[in-house]
């Protein structure tokens, strides 16, 4: 990688810097900073317009460069990512796009706290969130600094260190300058960019192969050396069995999770109605099916066109197989259209992981003051106070994932998202679904859901072979690995749920009636929504 | 049985809008699923919704209460136990309990062979496409259908039914808290 592909990726990412940082100054014009306004930017964007940011905020590089990675170098193994991404979209649509938009205001909080004894559930509700956010926040500085490293081909610590600073500062401009609605602007030209970039690709590697998607698949397999095995199951995730319940795991917290990101749920309140926020759902699967599909495109193709052994050589985790494929698809290294190709996707790597950790600190700031500050604070904030608290906790939180960030410098990126979705899956999903539909649920059973989920996720992480107990982990010298899947989910998932349950039906306190009348009545006719 | 959206944005809050009572009445809970009509929720603002002045006639009027919230709480339990929300909720739960139990199913079914039986995945279907393929496919082309079909479902099922009740509701609830004060 010569200096001429960083020149113009860096221009080019200068470039995108300078726009959004023009969107954020523009839209942030004469607006008065209410509540309303900085947490879902007037609620008065177009289906379409939030179907595009959810999927901005959703395709994250871990998809992008990841998933294609995985693809090149495991064949059929990386596929299994993506279907999970997608099908997760089904439970957002029908259980809860609508109604969370119909009964809540800000955050998921909002929807639990409606029913139930307001404090408790929503100090729980928003800790959960944060907890989530800053672990998927995490899980993107550190592959924003590797990437950057990667595709700048300086891999020196101060390198990495200071483009992780460098973007959590960044982040906390756009939020806590701009918040929802410049936010939102950016996720949508940043998807538009993605997209883009995504079609010219794949489009490319589809002419290479005359259309062929048969040749495509032979020569991908024929150049990984494993024949047909490549295209078939089992490369990555088929050694013993604990490797495939860890599997089993992934694929749970993938499908379970996504419904419960706050970063995800946040944006529903962006539009007026429940009708837009299904219609927004429904354009964000489109979009995000159609990027995927190409991913799998650009997974094979950079296996038959780049071949594995070169993407390995490149990075092991497979995370510059795109960027190879754009410079052997432009024509090489020392043409033209191969620097300008490599310079483009680069770019569109770092716009996408800018976007993505802008809605999640904005989500999580959310959490911060609207659940935890006006819940801890006696009496309610006043809402231009609360906005107050929300634009200090973004940097607050931008200053925490920068450090951490450095901390988890070396962990992996795919275990830290599925981490994150496992951890959204059994704390946020359980309480959710149960405030939402079940008649009898109590503020104690909301209380357990969430801690009965979040607490088993992080626990079995730690006593995970991830921490400790193998040379690979966090801290090879100790041995503390009581627990033999990476990925709590499988176990986590089913405990949240077990642990509604069990506090609603072990309390002595009744539901009441009225208050999930008024929940389902809102949730199915939008009665009193704001 | 048009809505009309200047209906939507015109009310005052205070007089009675036009196309209204045509449009309400018991056959809204049962209303033909294949009629087209213009989408009274696009393009309508958050605020400033068109209150209709007339009490609906699927949900019964909610008694005063001495105390505001009672009254109000008193509306929602008399809305939910309407025969037009009952309808409502039942097609809503009719199309997703059964969906999302079939998608779920799918989807476990997949993950889990894909782990325990990669051999009947590698079963060659067509040239290069084995079983595997056509299955991660199918996932992607069963979520597009169960998404068109959920979208349409709603769009023709359930929204104008949920969009009266919503009306009704918010004038019940600001009745009775009015009529308390």
């Amino acid at each position: 990688m010569t200096g001429n592909h960083q020149t113009l990726a860096l221009v080019l990412f200068s470039a995108f810097i300078a726009v959004t940082l023009g969107i954020t100054t523009w839209v942030s014009r004469d607006r008065h900073g209410s509540a309303e306004e900085f947490y879902a930017g007037g609620r008065l964007f177009s289906p379409m317009e939030n179907g595009f940011a959810i999927a901005g905020d959703y395709m994250s590089a871990a998809s992008f460069l990841g998933i294609s990675g995985l693809i090149a170098l495991f064949g059929y193994d990386g596929l299994l990512y993506s279907v999970g991404f997608l099908v997760a979209w089904l439970v957002v649509l029908f259980l809860v796009a609508e109604l969370v938009r119909n009964c809540g205001r800000f955050t998921l909080a909002d929807v639990v706290a409606a029913r139930m004894s307001e404090r408790p559930v929503r100090i729980a509700a928003g800790t959960s969130s944060v907890t989530v956010s800053v672990l998927y926040l995490v899980a993107q500085m550190v592959g924003a600094g590797s990437l950057v490293a990667l595709l700048l081909g300086r891999t020196s610590a101060a390198a990495q260190c200071w483009t992780v600073v460098g973007v959590g500062a960044l982040m906390v401009i756009y939020v806590s300058l701009g918040g929802m609605r410049a936010t939102t602007w950016i996720q949508i030209v940043k998807a538009v960019l993605l997209l883009g970039g995504t079609v010219a690709l794949t489009a490319l590697v589809l002419v290479r192969f005359h259309g062929d998607f048969d040749r495509l698949l032979l020569t991908a397999a024929e150049r990984s050396g494993h024949g047909n095995a490549f295209l078939a199951p089992g490369l990555k995730y088929g050694g013993d069995w604990t490797a495939r319940f860890d599997f089993i795991s992934l694929g749970l917290a993938l499908v379970l999770g996504t419904a419960g990101l706050p970063h995800i749920l946040s944006r529903f309140y962006t539009v007026p109605t429940a009708r837009a926020a299904r219609r927004s759902v429904v354009w964000s699967i489109g979009l995000i099916g159609g990027f995927y599909l190409m991913t799998i495109v650009l997974g094979f193709g950079a296996a038959a066109i780049v071949g594995p052994q070169a993407v390995r050589a490149s990075n092991a985790a497979g995370n510059t197989a795109v960027p190879l494929l754009a410079l052997d698809l432009g024509g090489g290294s020392d043409s033209t259209g191969g620097t300008v190709l490599f310079a483009v996707v680069a770019a569109v790597a770092f716009a996408t992981i800018l976007a993505v950790v802008a809605g999640i600190t904005l989500a999580s700031s959310a959490s911060v003051a609207h659940d935890l500050y006006a819940s801890l604070r006696r009496r309610r904030a006043e809402p231009r106070s609360e906005v107050a608290v929300a634009r200090a906790a973004a940097v607050g939180i931008g200053v925490v994932a920068i450090a951490l960030g450095l901390l988890a410098r070396d962990l992996n990126v795919a275990f830290l998202v599925g981490l994150a979705f496992a951890v959204a899956a059994s704390a946020n999903l359980p309480v959710l679904l149960y405030s939402l539909f079940w008649r009898g649920f109590t503020t104690r059973g909301a209380v357990y859901a969430v801690y009965g989920g979040l607490v088993p996720a992080l626990v079995l992480v730690v006593l995970s072979p991830v921490v400790s107990g193998s040379p690979e982990s966090l801290f090879p010298g100790v041995d503390f690995q009581y627990f033999p899947l990476q990925n709590p989910g499988l176990v986590s998932i089913p405990l949240g749920f077990l642990a509604g349950w069990l506090g609603t039906v072990t309390s002595a306190e009744v539901a009441d009636e009225a208050k999930h009348a008024e929940t389902e009545v809102r949730s199915l006719t939008g009665a009193g929504a704001v | 049985m048009q809505f009309s959206k200047g209906r939507v944005r015109g009310g005052d809050g205070s007089g009675p809008s036009e196309g209204h009572h045509e449009a309400r009445g018991p056959a809204s809970a049962d209303m033909p699923g294949d009629v087209p009509f213009d989408d009274p929720w696009y393009d309508a603002l958050s605020s400033g919704w068109g209150e209709p002045s007339t009490v609906a006639a699927p949900v019964p009027a909610a008694r005063q209460g001495q105390d505001d919230d009672v009254a109000a709480a008193e509306v929602y339990l008399e809305v939910q136990g309407s025969p037009a929300f009952q309808e409502v909720r039942s097609r809503y739960r009719r199309f997703v309990v059964p969906a999302s139990v079939a998608f779920f199913l799918w989807y476990v079914a997949y993950v889990v062979a894909a782990t325990a039986a990669p051999g009947f995945m590698a079963r060659p279907v067509a040239g290069a496409v084995n079983v595997g393929l056509v299955a991660g496919l199918g996932q992607f082309l069963s979520t597009f259908l169960l998404t068109w079909a959920y979208a349409r479902h709603a769009r023709l099922r359930r929204d104008r039914a949920a969009l009266e009740l919503r009306w009704d509701t918010q004038e019940l609830t600001r009745g009775a808290r009015g009529g308390a004060a």
